[in-house]
């Protein structure tokens, strides 16, 4: 076992949450997926990290889950005042800005 | 040891991050599967003796985030309107499938034959301490900033949930 094991799961995980964004229509879900990338990107920086021996890969890996926690706070903001102004989840159904 | 957590984790976190996008019953299932994913994360993070970070993932994703989640589906009490993904034929599906099983076992067995050393660190690597220590001297600004932006995470969540859109 190596760090880059661990690279390789992360990519795997990267690849699942890309695949969520693509093909789900549920916006809560496609939500979740953009979370599952953003914590392989973490373990990817961890591992980095790991594997040169500096901790600055954890430092990043700590801002980015600050950023996730304030995205994860105004997403949800939007889909509760989309819900109350059209009541749907599905993101066929707001489809106001597509031309 | 560290090897066969290594595998269990791994295997927890993928497998669970697929049910996070394959569940098409409810939302509800997928945010649990995201909390099981998470804690295997957390568990790799310690593997990979990133203490702390693995601490604070319990904490921020398993805890806080997913807890939101939840408390999103169930305030908006959405039941069954997670169904339906893109289309695709069934031939391009088969063909999709056979390609990432190949794809996966090929990396399985490219990584059981990889015998390389694990790389030594010191121990103070990765502690709250050292961490912290970082934190609040080289990354200082990076902390302030990160503050600021929470603050304005905080304002902009109570203005768009607000009962109406003025």
């Amino acid at each position: 076992m190596l760090p880059f094991h661990f690279q390789v799961v992360a990519a795997l995980i990267f690849a699942i949450g890309a695949l969520g964004v693509m093909l789900r229509r549920n916006m809560i879900v496609m939500f979740m997926s953009i979370e599952l990338m953003l914590n392989a990107a973490n373990l990817s920086l961890v591992a980095f990290s790991r594997e040169i021996g500096n901790d600055q890969g954890q430092i990043l890996a700590f801002i980015v889950m600050v950023v996730a926690a304030v995205e994860v706070a105004v997403g949800l903001a939007i889909i509760i005042s989309l819900v109350r102004n059209r009541d749907t989840v599905n993101i066929e159904d707001t489809s106001q800005m597509k031309w | 040891m560290r090897t066969a957590l290594f595998w269990i984790f791994s295997v927890m976190a993928v497998g669970s991050a697929l049910g996070v996008v394959g569940s098409l019953r409810s939302p509800i299932n997928s945010a649990l599967s995201l909390v099981l994913s998470m804690l295997a994360l957390a568990g790799l993070y310690v593997l990979l003796e990133a203490q702390f970070v693995g601490l604070i993932q319990v904490m921020v994703y398993a805890g806080a985030i997913v807890v939101l989640f939840l408390f999103v589906i169930m305030l908006l009490n959405l039941r069954g309107s997670g169904a339906g993904s893109a289309e695709s034929r069934p031939i391009g599906k088969a063909a999709g499938a056979v390609v990432a099983v190949g794809a996966v076992l090929w990396l399985v067995r490219r990584l059981a034959a990889s015998r390389a050393p694990w790389p030594e660190v010191d121990p103070t690597y990765g502690t709250t301490r050292a961490i912290g220590e970082a934190l609040y001297t080289d990354y200082v600004l990076s902390v302030q900033v990160a503050g600021v932006l929470l603050l304005a995470g905080i304002i902009a969540a109570v203005v768009l949930a607000k009962k109406k859109i003025d």
